[in-house]
């Protein structure tokens, strides 16, 4: 009878039904779309975040640099001229440390992976190789005579200079633990990645982006300060940032490197033990490790800026509100519209209340309606959602995450092809600009919410009717009939 | 039996006080028929509402084979209307949506029937009132006579010891009138029901064994010798 009659009933006031089953739709669909965008959004600087850090990455220990009194010294650059005065071509070769933090010693890794809760520790050299090649002409004496006031001396005439340089990015990585550090952010997508054997190998693997601009193949060599590198994989970054145009095993940089960087970091990743562990590790870095600097994926989501975090942050505030206000509304409207459909019914009640049912049978009855209309709502509204969803992630906005702070790179500081990589790893220096297309995925989570506010709606809607319904009097029902 | 002592109902209607019975004293015996005859507005159907344990006196006291109705509980007086008591009322009050068949198994829900024996019992007393083929028809696909047919099979269904009739007849044509009456007073006459009915109709009241009049609340009870 519950079932028979229910069902009779829905089909009877369908279009009020159907008002109320929309009404609560649009709430629901409106808090899946809302959600899905916000997951996307999270997701989206989570990548944001995966490119600065690597995917197996909690944290990073650097050390920064003290500020020397009257700036770091300049960079000299030496080509020799030819004592015959003839053109001489020239390269000169530099690998240098990146600028703004000061090095580690590998001892720190070490310090750093006994921490409690620490489940590995990598270091990392990150370097800037600069190669000048180019024409120079000394220039000539030559007496100038005759000019009243000139002096009469000798003077240097002609002469000159035509250089290229050549600026990319180096990281010299720790072979034997890929998964945590600067390359566990990209995918080999041709060739191998290094082995972990490979501690002295003279082997590269290069940035997708870099070796296209450079045209560079599996097999090919890179040079470096001299040293020929068969490049054994092209590796390609999940967001297209790159942290560095080229890879090589950690000995191999801390050795080839102008500056004693024998035994020298510049960073070490860290891999905690859960997320849940990540405060503590951060912490117990911070108090143990002499001048380090800590930083988690938390500290770097906050430099996260550009219209990623601004849609983020529409997503989480207005977006919320604006669901919660549609989906209040839609409970409010489900329950009027379910307590003015009983007032319409006050004889059919009054007569089931005069036959013997009891009130809580009634407001069964009631109640039942309302959370079928619910279901009915959840259902469209999760359509709804979904749609809402799928259009999101089919037009997929572009959405841009800034990182970085503002200050302009100098010569040594990057410059060259994705030279902003390692600056922008190493959360300071150029600024980088990430693209990143929106998705909105739906998780089940999200499912199971609307589900049980399609029940809430339904519930809340037939505790308004079920109220009214049971506060009915079967006399008062039938004196209205009169 | 109905007792029925020094009733009074009074209702608030805004700042009006409506005294719909006034010390009513009354009593019906088991088996008995009454009609109760008055103009609009003078409390008959607040009585039936008295005799139905729909409502409850202001004062006095209406009791059904001893027990006081006045001082039952809501979920009691809810059984008593569920066991004892078969309602007709002027405009049928069927549920729209429902067949007559399962208009008249609503009767047997709050007694605990299975559904099997319900939908038996539901289509043997609408066979009875003459609408065995209609029993999966809706309550709009019927006339006004058969739908008062599906509403006395509906009150009787439970085999209850008391049926009230509010006005009954008053929606039908003349025919359709006597057809429903006759019915009515074979199924009193048959299973011994206490019948209570309400009725404008002097052609009707004047028929009555028993006949009380209601005007401004104040009952008058005239006895007729057949």
């Amino acid at each position: 009878m519950f079932f028979t009659y229910l069902r009779r009933e829905l089909r009877r006031r369908r279009k009020a039904a159907l008002v109320v089953a929309l009404g609560l739709a649009l709430g629901i669909g409106l808090v899946i779309t809302v959600s899905s965008v916000s997951t996307g959004m999270r997701d989206a600087q989570d990548e944001v975040l995966h490119s600065l850090y690597g995917v197996g990455t909690d944290l990073t220990v650097a050390k920064e640099a003290k500020a020397e009194e009257g700036g770091s010294a300049p960079q000299r650059f030496k080509i020799e001229g030819r004592e015959d005065g003839e053109k001489a071509s020239e390269t000169d070769d530099r690998l240098m440390p990146l600028g703004g933090f000061d090095n580690l010693d590998d001892s720190v890794v070490d310090k750093v992976a006994a921490q409690d809760g620490v489940a590995t520790a990598v270091g990392a050299l990150a370097l800037n190789d600069i190669k000048f090649t180019g024409d120079f002409k000394p220039g000539e004496m030559k007496k100038e005579e005759g000019k009243p006031g000139s002096g009469g001396g000798p003077r240097v005439g002609g002469g000159g200079a035509d250089i290229e340089t050549e600026t990319f990015t180096v990281m010299g990585v720790d072979v034997s633990a890929l998964s945590v550090g600067p390359l566990s952010s990209s995918k080999i997508s041709k060739g191998a990645n290094f082995a972990a054997t490979d501690t002295e190998a003279l082997k590269a693997v290069v940035d997708s982006a870099y070796a296209k601009d450079k045209d560079l193949a599996v097999g090919d060599k890179v040079t470096i300060k001299g040293k020929k590198f068969e490049v054994a994989g092209i590796a390609t970054a999940d967001t297209g940032a790159s942290t560095s145009n080229v890879y090589i095993p950690l000995a191999q940089a801390q050795k080839l490197a102008d500056a004693d960087m024998k035994g020298k970091v510049s960073k070490v990743y860290v891999k905690a033990d859960s997320s849940d562990a990540i405060p503590a590790v951060k912490k117990a870095i911070s108090e143990n490790v002499d001048g380090a600097t800590v930083t988690s994926a938390a500290d770097l989501a906050e430099q996260v800026s550009g219209n990623l975090s601004t849609a983020s942050n529409l997503a989480t505030n207005i977006g919320k509100w604006l669901s919660i206000a549609v989906l209040v509304a839609a409970f409010l409207l489900a329950g009027l519209l379910t307590m003015s459909a009983v007032s319409r019914r006050v004889r059919e009640f009054g007569t089931l209340k005069a036959v013997g049912w009891r009130s809580g049978r009634v407001v069964r009855q009631v109640m039942g309606e309302a959370f079928a209309n619910g279901v009915l709502g959840g259902a469209l509204g999760i359509g709804l959602g979904l749609a809402g969803a799928w259009i999101v992630s089919t037009v997929a906005p572009t959405l841009t995450a800034t990182t970085g702070g503002e200050q302009p790179g100098g010569p040594g500081q990057g410059g060259g092809p994705g030279g902003g990589g390692i600056a922008q790893q190493l959360g300071e220096g150029a600024q980088q600009s990430v693209d990143i297309a929106l998705k909105a995925p739906v998780t089940l989570s999200v499912i199971v919410l609307a589900v049980v506010l399609a029940a809430a709606g339904g519930i809340i809607a037939g505790c308004f009717g079920g109220w009214r319904a049971a506060r009915l009097r079967p006399a008062d029902a039938l004196r209205r009939v009169e | 039996m109905y007792q029925l002592t020094t009733v009074t109902k009074r209702y608030q209607r805004g700042k009006q006080t409506i005294n719909a019975l006034e010390g009513v004293d009354l009593t019906i015996a088991t088996g008995d028929q009454l009609v109760v005859q008055g103009p609009t507005g003078g409390g008959k159907s607040t009585l039936l509402q008295m005799l139905g344990a729909l409502d409850r006196p202001t004062a006095g006291s209406v009791s059904i084979d001893g027990t006081d109705l006045a001082r039952l509980s809501e979920a009691k007086l809810t059984k008593v209307r569920a066991a004892t008591i078969g309602f007709v009322f002027q405009s049928f009050n069927l549920i729209p949506t429902l067949s007559a068949q399962e208009n008249v198994e609503t009767a047997l829900v709050p007694l605990g029937v299975k559904p099997a024996a319900r939908r038996k019992r539901a289509a043997e007393a609408l066979q009875l009132v003459g609408l065995g083929d209609r029993l999966r028809h809706l309550p709009s696909e019927l006339s006004g006579g058969q739908q008062q047919r599906v509403a006395i099979a509906r009150a009787l269904v439970k085999e209850p010891k008391v049926l009230l009739a509010d006005e009954p007849t008053g929606n039908l044509d003349e025919d359709t009138r006597d057809e429903i009456m006759g019915l009515l007073a074979g199924l009193w006459k048959d299973r011994g029901l206490t019948f209570v009915l309400v009725t404008h109709d002097s052609s009707i009241a004047r028929r009555a064994p028993r006949l009380a009049v209601i005007n401004n609340g104040r009952l008058k009870v005239t006895e007729r010798t057949p």
